[in-house]
Parts: C-alpha cells; sequence; structure tokens
C-alpha cells in the first residue's frame, strides 16, 4: 500500500463536510492558555550537526562492543548474526503494521507461524502465541491464565523467589485488586537454598486445592539448574498449573520444559536476536498446552486453506481478545512484539538445532572455566548448590558496587549484578554471566582484576 | 424461524424445557443464526448455581462471543459434553442435540414470567422491525 498524504484540498473538504472553518477550531475546548504554547526550543540544526552532537552523546557511554560485560541477570549479550538485520530490514517487514488484513499480510502471518512453530519445538509445548512486550508481561499472562483455568476460585499464586525480581513485581502489578494470596517468595529467617528463601521442596510445601499456578525459572535467576521432575506431579495432585520461566538459549541443552510436565512456558526472546538494547524493546514468548488456547491471551496466527483449497495464515481465535470480547477477554494487552519476534525467530532459524546446542554449550563451558578460576581466588567463593549453565554467584570480599566500579574504572570490565539489590541475605553477592562473546582472555584479565581489588580493598 | 411449542423462552433468546423440578436449557434458533457458525461453546460445572439472568455460559462463533444468561435460577445438574468436541449441533439442532445443561430449579414461580411459544413468536416478531 502506498502512503497518499492529504492534500490542501483534502482537508478543506473534510472541514466543510464537518462545518468547521480552521484546524484551529478544532481545539476550541483546550484552554487558550495551554492551547499553542511556547515551545522554547533551539534553533534546527542540520544533519550534519545533529549527527555529531548524538554521537559524541553516545561515546560518553562505555558499550558491550568495546569493554568485557560479565553483566546478566535477565538480559543477554549472545552474538546477533548480520542475517537477523538484513532480513528484518527490509521494509516490508520493518514497516508492516499489525496483520489485521489477512488479504495483504500473508508474508507477515506466516513469519509470525512461523516463530510460534519454533517457540512449540523449543518449549516442548502445542500452542503459542505471537509475543508479548517482555518475559515480564508473559509471567503475569500465565497467572491470569491460571487463574482463568482455575475458574477464579482458586486464589493461591505461588512464585519461587528464584524467578527474575522484575517478572515477580510485575506480576503483583498485574494482579492488584483481585485479592489474590501470592506466596514463595518472602524473605525468610533461617531458611535454605540461596540466601534465607525457600527450596523447591518448601514451595511444593505450599500447594494447596485453593493454588491457581506454581512458578519456577528454570535455569533460575541465580543461574541454577532446577530438578523439575517431581515438581509437575505435586503441582498437578492439587489441581494447579505449572509454569516455567525459561531462557531460550538454554534449552539448547536442558529438557524441554514441555516434556518436564509444565502447562505453560514462558520467557524473555531477547537472548536470539535481540541486542541488549539499552534494556528494550524485548519480547515476552508465551507457550502451553492445545486444550487451554482458549484461556490464552496475546495474538494467534493460524494456518488454514481459503476457498481454492490453498494455504492461508490468518489471525485466529480473535474472541479471546479486548476488541471482541471487552471485560470479558483474556487479557488487556492485545498486540505482540512482532519485530522483535521475527529477529529471534531468524536467529534461531540460522542456528537451527545443533547450532542451538553448540551454542547453550560453549555458554556452559566458559562460564564454568570463570567459575573455577574465581573458585582459586582468596576471598571469593562460588555458590553453586546446583548445576548451572552461564550464570553463577560469587560470594565477594566486599560490596559488589566497590568492586564493579573498581572493575570498570581501573581494568574497563563491566562487572556482574548486585544480588543485595533483591536480596536481602545477598549483600556482597554478585551474578556473574560468561556468554559466547567473552573471549579467554577478557575472562583471565576478570580474575586478576578481581584479585587485584580485592587486595586494593583489604589492604 | 423454529419455536419448539413446548417450550418455555426467555428474552435473552434461551430454552427451558420444564421436567418437574428440573429444566434443560438451550439457546433458540433464532439465536444460532443470528450468532452463525459456532465454534466453541464455554459451560458451567456441575454444582454451580446461578440466579435468574446470570451469565453461565459463553457461545463463541467466529465473530463474536455471546453470554448465555439463566432464564431460571438454579443449580447445575448434568452440562451437555457433546458440545465441547461438536459445536456446530447448536446451529444444526437447537432445540433437541444441542442442549446446554440441566438443573435443579430453584423457584418455580420465575417460570411464569417466562414467554410461552406463541409470544416469543411475537417477541421475535417485534425485533425484527
Amino acid at each position: 500500500m502506498s502512503y497518499v498524504p492529504h492534500t490542501d484540498a483534502d482537508r478543506a473538504e473534510m472541514l466543510a463536510a464537518i462545518g468547521v472553518e480552521r484546524i484551529e477550531d478544532l481545539f476550541h475546548d483546550v484552554p487558550a492558555a495551554f492551547r499553542f504554547p511556547e515551545l522554547e526550543l533551539p534553533e534546527p540544526l542540520s544533519e550534519m550537526e545533529i549527527l555529531a552532537e548524538l554521537q559524541a552523546l553516545s561515546e560518553e557511554n562505555l558499550d558491550t562492543g568495546h569493554f568485557p560485560c560479565f553483566l546478566g541477570a535477565g538480559a543477554y549479550q549472545h552474538y546477533v548474526p548480520r542475517i537477523v538485520d538484513q532480513i528484518i530490514s527490509r521494509s516490508e517487514f520493518y514497516t508492516a503494521y499489525t496483520p489485521y488484513q489477512p488479504e495483504i499480510s500473508q508474508g507477515t502471518l506466516q513469519s509470525i507461524f512461523e516463530y510460534q512453530s519454533m517457540i512449540c519445538a523449543l518449549t516442548g509445548m502445542e500452542v503459542a502465541n505471537a509475543s508479548h512486550y517482555d518475559g515480564a508481561t508473559s509471567t503475569a499472562e500465565a497467572v491470569i491464565m491460571a487463574l482463568n483455568a482455575g475458574r477464579g476460585k482458586r486464589k493461591r499464586v505461588i512464585l519461587s523467589p528464584a524467578v527474575h525480581p522484575e517478572y515477580r513485581a510485575v506480576v503483583r502489578t498485574y494482579t492488584q485488586g483481585m485479592d489474590l494470596e501470592l506466596l514463595g517468595d518472602e524473605p525468610l529467617r533461617g531458611g535454605t537454598g540461596c540466601g534465607e528463601t525457600r527450596t523447591l521442596d518448601e514451595l511444593m510445601a505450599l500447594l494447596d486445592k485453593n493454588t491457581a499456578c506454581l512458578i519456577v525459572q528454570n535455569p533460575n535467576f541465580f543461574g541454577e539448574i532446577e530438578d523439575l521432575a517431581e515438581l509437575a506431579e505435586k503441582v498437578h495432585s492439587v489441581g494447579a498449573l505449572l509454569v516455567v520461566v525459561a531462557d531460550p538459549v538454554s534449552l539448547g541443552l536442558l529438557k524441554a520444559p514441555g516434556d518436564e510436565g509444565a502447562d505453560i512456558v514462558v520467557g524473555d526472546g531477547q537472548a536470539l536476536g535481540n541486542g541488549l538494547n539499552y534494556g528494550g524493546p524485548y519480547l515476552g514468548f508465551f507457550a502451553c498446552q492445545a486444550k487451554d488456547v482458549r484461556k490464552m491471551a496475546g495474538r494467534v496466527v493460524g494456518q488454514t486453506v481459503d476457498v481454492d483449497g490453498k494455504r492461508g495464515f490468518v489471525l485466529t481465535l480473535a474472541t479471546r481478545e479486548q476488541h471482541i470480547r471487552r471485560e470479558r477477554a483474556t487479557s488487556n494487552i492485545c498486540t505482540n512484539q512482532a519485530l522483535c519476534a521475527l529477529a529471534m525467530s531468524i536467529h534461531m532459524a540460522a542456528l537451527g538445532k545443533t547450532g542451538l546446542r553448540r551454542l547453550a554449550e560453549i555458554c556452559y563451558h566458559k562460564a564454568h572455566y570463570a567459575s573455577s578460576r574465581i573458585a582459586d581466588l582468596d576471598g571469593y567463593q562460588v555458590v553453586a548448590t546446583k548445576p548451572f549453565m552461564k550464570e553463577f554467584v560469587v560470594r565477594c570480599p566486599a560490596p559488589v558496587q566497590v568492586i564493579n566500579d573498581y572493575l570498570i574504572e581501573e581494568w574497563g570490565i563491566i562487572g556482574g549484578y548486585d544480588l543485595g539489590r533483591d536480596y536481602p541475605s545477598l549483600e556482597n553477592h554478585m551474578l556473574i554471566c560468561v556468554t559466547e562473546v567473552i573471549r579467554r582472555e577478557e575472562i583471565d584479565s576478570l580474575v586478576e582484576a578481581l584479585d587485584a581489588v580485592r587486595r586494593e580493598v583489604r589492604g | 424461524m423454529k419455536i419448539d411449542p413446548g417450550f418455555k423462552y426467555h428474552e435473552e433468546h434461551e430454552w427451558v424445557r420444564v421436567e418437574g423440578d428440573e429444566a434443560v436449557i438451550g439457546i433458540s434458533d433464532y439465536a444460532q443464526d443470528q450468532l452463525s457458525d459456532v465454534v466453541y461453546v464455554e459451560l458451567p460445572e456441575v454444582g454451580d448455581t446461578f440466579e435468574q439472568g446470570d451469565i453461565f455460559a459463553v457461545v463463541e462463533s467466529v465473530k463474536a462471543a455471546s453470554d448465555v444468561y439463566m432464564p431460571v435460577s438454579g443449580e447445575i445438574l448434568e452440562v451437555n459434553e457433546v458440545l465441547e468436541d461438536s459445536p456446530e449441533l447448536v446451529n444444526q439442532d437447537p432445540y433437541g442435540e444441542a442442549w446446554f445443561v440441566r438443573i435443579a430449579m430453584a423457584d418455580l414461580s420465575e417460570l411464569d414470567g417466562l414467554m410461552d411459544a406463541e409470544a416469543y413468536k411475537a417477541y421475535l416478531e417485534g425485533l425484527d422491525e
């Protein structure tokens, strides 16, 4: 479709049709004092001058292209192959809007269908939607879905404390005023596990007939791989749903949550196809079993045949959505992250099953190399009671902020995440992430730097 | 527009077949015609109770989701599970095979407020004007 702007004649015709003299008259209801305020903007600059100004601004940042980054905690630096940009930059994808009209959107619809299919293959589930804003949104939508599955009668939601703190915060925001009991992640006195938080066994002990769902993350926020073997059975025995928050790269190596009995699998797709982007846009993937599809939120693309028997794609199951059901809709957010989902699909297609596994293995081995070298240092302990993938926890001899400042200023290294921010019992604990983009020499530098800062701080 | 003579009708197009203290409820031919192709019926659970006028089910067609209202108050004794796999029965046989629920009526006097077949026919003619 071409873009055809209005002409002055078009505007005059429209104004005449509604009996208005000038466009300014349409703003009559805005108080005069606010109607056309002075904006006091600086004078316009040339394209060349603007570029120079923005460039100078951007160069004030330390970027991961120039500084090795050991920060993970929900957003991961993985190498995005050039082919992703090459394909998403095509204007048919880059500028496409929501494919409400299937007659003119078969390309977009097919790409979303392929994304959904790949998510199903990755998670071991039967149905996936076209994506949500981010992993936190997907997790919150999973809770809503579980509440619908429980017909609104079940009011307890059990949250593992090892689910990303921001995801748990968003779940709480989403479910405000719904009179729910959200528990499992309150800080405990004398609890076991990572700091004073509940273990999986302790979470399972909270299950009852009033439970709508239990949410775990795997690998969890601390990078640990959870043993989900018994979990599904226990959760199902009380008639609740098991929600698993997963990292797509880890699924190249770990058993698919669907095969472990998960009812809903969610997570953030940022790790594949999408860079760090200073925090967004990311995308939340969402997958469930076919029997529950009508309770799932989000857009869904379906494959069908047209009147001539030719394959076609279309947005389907629209009766779950806001614009049809209003207050009875499965969600108030009915949109998706099409471009980010496309980028993730392209990256997955480029890697393939063996490539994704290889990627996960490289991350695993590099992270373990780093952890074993750090474990050898005086003053640092690697806190790992379970196997881990690409992130692990290190108890440090000084506050994490002090160490990170030193790492940046003296060594040009971006350090890991300060767990004390979210877990009161984990002061001085750093979450270190190592992905395939980190070179061995950079890990060795980190180790040297950590040793140096310890000596500096301890004196 | 088919109207079964033996049934009573609610203004939201549900029919009631009275059987002693129990009643069987479905939606009328007019309703299924308005909806067009039914793709899904969401039914309540056995044991649920509803007041007259409460929404107890939802019928989804390709273009809309429509609420189904209790024509009389009662407790759900049975739901028609056949509709789960064959929602199209609602279009094909709305008064027979596509019954939605069987209930134990809470207040038989509510039946007096419902329309008989003649009244429902007149009601429908009024709507078409």
